[in-house]
């Protein structure tokens, strides 16, 4: 989702999010340089509704020393709310006991992604990278601003104070806390340019258990609020009943039966289907089951992904639109080797743990509130103050945890938002409504990861050195007929091909092309969005290169990565760490390797896969290396790699959305079945260390978990998985 | 129909059909909103509640099959199990976007009052019910037997 800097250039969709072309090219002109410092406007007087000093956007002191940080981002479970409290307390020099998080409310002008151009919003492994210096400024401005006041009010030099621990002192033996001066505080000037502690004093910062998650303890305790607990007095629940088919509408409903229900208090068309409204979850899905619906289906994709994969594999063998332009066919005409693969990749749903859902309060005319797990803030916004009818600033977006989201919640209609704010608007405001999904919802309910078919070809001379590598790819835009669509730029989608326009490898004459395809299915980022299909095709055609020619996998790969001591650097980690090449592996146990960059992290995976003797796969152990820059919390950095690892695995092992007819066949955990605890390997990760500006750790642990487990089945067990998931295969 | 149970060692009235699942009955009428909603089919763990001690899904519970019981949530469990357990995921910080976690500790309670000292393969079979899409299981895995050190501590 770093394409969302383009967001702003296709002011001509601007309509759709309800966000009017002024306040787009408004908001571009912001540009980003600006935002960071653009905060220190004088924001710091205003008084929070909390009743806590504010010294800045970002930061709240209350006067019993408690630091709230406020999150601009959407924490689904990366863990941004601990990283950014982390950045400010490390240069407020709190305590770490008095620091908590929270939300930010929706407000472009000071809560953007700073990647982002003006849009507020979380994707794209950005949330400690963009928040970085502005998170550490701001703590460094509130410090400044609490030691101006105790100076002031000691009478005594502000260059004599110190602050350690959450305690402002003087050598003359004063101290106070942050709550005493609070007050006072918030009223000085913000330092014009705060002074940001060197790396070599951090506290926090790139300390291993520093400190625990902000949110560790409520969410042990069943305390934590996400959207599905969120209770309005008189709220009504609503699910929705959705055409069996993309792009159907509603012909006719008899919905006496659902009415009949007790507990059922309205039912109602809105343009996605047919809502029923009831005073319990329970009671609204009995009088869902209860409708009787005829759907018009005239505009309705019927299609099936067996025959769109056929049709992708005959556009995969004509030539495309060009994304890297390289005479590939050349270099592999007088190529010693030639190996060629087609591969063939699935539509996957996010599957969050907790479905979609949103809830709103509407007073028509008047105002709208929103709780959501919202992920684009500013896109939920605008969606929902267009289908409200009410100007931005009458609405108000409550950001909640999401019980995560792998993209599903970043998507371009808002669609939980959409569906609720419609409801609310077909009762005339009656009452709250919180709209509720289903699993079945969920999975049914469209924005896949798009089906891929690649079509690789590569080459090696007689040394055994890549000469050519021809790569073309069919599939859905992700971004196309979207406020993303600014991001195609002559025919080609990057979404779509990331992960293998740049490649770390020298590979002689490089060429990729990419067919865009249509097809009535919405579709969307899913966890490392292009480097979900692009990084196992290209690692597993590097192995069957480096096998073809004798190679080993590791060598193979150090030989040909040039100009990129990154993806050397975590390679070589990887591999001392795993032993590779000196290991005596237990029978039936074999290794392999990746290694991708995604969102500026570079990460190299070694996995050790059991073959049993039924021919089923397990996965052992994965040995990551990752190379994020400044690891800014090295603890949860290892729980995002465990995490991408696990969702990467669950979905190459055995997931696929298929359609038959325009319909999903999918629908539950049972045939869209998610790793389990038993399928998890030991995962261990190491950190290059590395003072570099830091890159995210949300997505990049996704991509190479799959061609290291295919990889180490090619070498172990001479088996090539090109067509995924892996159940495909009898391999789970 | 209005059913008697004690609920986190409170007497509750429930005022719902007896088909209704536990689960909704928590959530919607008794505002015990820890419990949660996963996939409402037995699949997924996340609704995971102890009826008269043993760990049941809340989604496939029907609330006239548990006249009489003695109900304990996320929102109350203090057994010696539970404390561990979260003692542990505060030291591991086992949970992400922690939506699955009231679940897997109602779960992992359960195992450890029944098997104190668990291995890996006892903790793949109590807990594969239990679905994290996050994939926090490693962390869940350590935390269940750092919660069984502790216990033995
Ligand atoms: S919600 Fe009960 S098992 Fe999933
Ligand atoms: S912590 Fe997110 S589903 Fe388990």
């Amino acid at each position: 989702m770093k394409m969302l800097k383009h967001f702003m250039q296709y002011a001509t969709t601007a309509e759709e999010t309800g966000l009017s072309r002024r306040s787009f090219l408004k908001a571009t002109g912001g540009a980003t340089a600006g935002l960071v410092v653009g905060y220190y406007m004088p924001t710091s007087h205003a008084r929070a509704a909390t009743g806590d000093d504010a010294f800045n956007a970002f930061v709240q002191i209350a006067t019993d020393g408690t630091v709230t940080v406020l999150n601009k981002h959407q924490d689904m479970g990366q863990g941004n709310m601990t990283g950014l409290v982390t950045l400010v307390a490390e240069e407020l020099d709190a305590n770490w006991d008095q620091m908590k998080g929270a939300f930010a409310p929706s407000d472009p002008k000071k809560y953007a992604n700073l990647n982002w151009g003006t849009v507020q919003g979380t994707g794209g492994s950005s949330a400690i990278p963009n928040s970085f210096v502005q998170y550490r400024e701001a703590g460094a401005a509130a410090r400044a601003m609490l030691v101006a006041a105790a100076a002031r009010s000691w009478g005594v030099p502000a260059t004599e104070i110190s602050v350690a621990d959450g305690v402002i002192s003087h050598p003359s033996g004063k101290k106070g806390s942050f709550g005493e001066f609070a007050a006072a505080a918030s009223a000085e000037t913000p330092p014009e340019k705060p002074v940001l502690k060197s790396p070599d004093a951090f506290k926090f910062i790139g300390k291993k258990k520093a400190h625990g998650r902000v949110d560790t303890a409520a969410k042990s305790t069943g305390q934590a609020t996400y959207t599905q607990d969120v209770q309005r007095p008189g709220m009504l629940i609503a699910v929705v009943a959705r055409p069996p088919k993309f792009g159907a509408t509603v012909a006719s409903v008899d919905d006496k039966a659902a009415r009949a229900i007790k507990g059922v208090a309205d039912v109602v068309q809105i343009p996605q289907g047919v809502a029923v409204l009831a005073d319990n979850t329970w009671t609204a899905m009995q009088g869902r089951d209860a409708l009787s619906i005829t759907w018009d289906e005239s505009k309705a994709e019927l299609g099936s992904t067996e025959k769109l994969v056929a049709h992708y594999r005959e556009l995969a063998e004509q030539p495309g639109p060009v994304a890297v332009e390289g005479d590939a066919d050349g270099a592999l005409a007088g190529a010693a080797t030639v190996v060629e693969a087609t591969y063939e990749f699935p539509y996957l749903a996010h599957a969050p743990m907790e479905p979609m859902n949103a809830v709103a309060e509407l007073k028509p005319g008047q105002s709208l509130e929103v709780w959501t797990g919202s992920q684009i803030q500013t896109l939920d916004h605008g969606t929902a103050a267009k289908i409200a009818e009410l100007p931005m600033e009458n609405v108000q977006i409550h950001t909640l945890y999401a019980g995560g989201s792998f993209g599903r919640r970043a998507n371009p209609t808002s669609d939980f938002v959409n569906e609720a704010v419609h409801v609310a608007k077909a009762i005339n405001g009656r009452a709250p409504v919180k709209l509720v999904w289903t699993r079945e919802d969920d999975i049914r309910g469209g924005y896949y990861r798009p089906v891929y078919v690649h079509k690789v070809r590569a080459g090696l001379n007689a040394d055994g050195e890549i000469v050519g590598w021809h790569h073309r790819i069919v599939g859905q835009s992700i971004v196309k007929g979207t406020p993303f669509q600014g991001m195609i730029q002559n025919g080609i989608d990057p979404t779509s091909t990331e992960g293998a326009t740049h490649l770390p490898y020298a590979v002689g004459a490089h060429r990729v092309e990419l067919h865009t395809t249509d097809f009535g299915v919405p579709v969307l980022w899913w966890r490392s969005v292009g480097s979900t299909h692009t990084a196992y095709a290209v690692e597993t055609m590097m192995d069957r290169l480096a096998k073809a020619s004798g190679q080993d996998p590791v060598a193979f790969r150090l030989r040909h990565i040039k100009d990129s001591p990154r993806d050397a650097g975590v390679l070589k980690l990887a591999a001392e760490k795993a032993g590779w090449g000196k290991a005596d592996l237990p029978k039936g146990v074999h290794r392999g390797v990746a290694v991708h960059k995604s969102f500026g992290t570079y990460v190299a995976q070694i996995a050790d896969v059991r073959v049993r003797d039924d021919g089923t796969i397990k996965v052992e152990r994965v040995v990551c290396a990752v190379d994020l820059g400044v690891a800014v919390d090295p603890d949860q950095i290892a729980a995002q790699m465990e995490g991408g690892i696990g969702y990467g695995l669950g979905a190459i092992l055995r997931n696929r959305i298929d359609i038959e007819d325009g319909a999903v066949v999918q629908s539950q955990f049972f045939d869209y079945e998610p790793l389990r605890m038993s399928d998890m390997p030991s995962v261990e990760t190491h950190i290059v260390p590395s003072a570099d500006a830091p890159t995210g750790s949300g997505e990049p642990g996704t991509p190479p978990i799959g061609p290291a487990v295919a990889n180490a089945l090619l070498w172990g067990a001479d088996k090539k998985v090109d067509d995924l998931p892996f159940s495909r295969h009898g391999l789970t | 129909m209005t059913i008697q149970v004690t609920i986190n060692g409170e007497a509750r009235t429930i005022d719902a059909s007896p088909e209704m699942p536990l689960l909704w009955a928590l959530r919607d009428e008794l505002a015990l909103t820890g419990t949660k909603f996963g996939c409402g089919v037995g699949l997924c763990g996340a609704c995971t509640v102890h009826v008269d001690g043993a760990a049941v899904r809340s989604c496939q519970t029907l609330v006239g099959d548990v006249d009489g019981a003695s109900i304990t949530t996320i929102e109350a469990i203090a057994t010696r199990e539970a404390d561990a357990l979260r003692q542990a995921w505060a030291e591991l910080d086992v949970p992400q976007c922690g939506y699955c976690q009231s679940g897997q500790i109602m779960q992992a309670a359960d195992l450890l009052a029944a098997t104190p000292k668990p291995s890996d393969a006892d903790i793949d079979a109590a807990m594969d019910g239990n679905v994290c899409r996050c994939a926090t299981y490693q962390r869940i895995r350590a935390g269940v037997h750092r919660a069984a050190e502790i216990l033995e501590a």
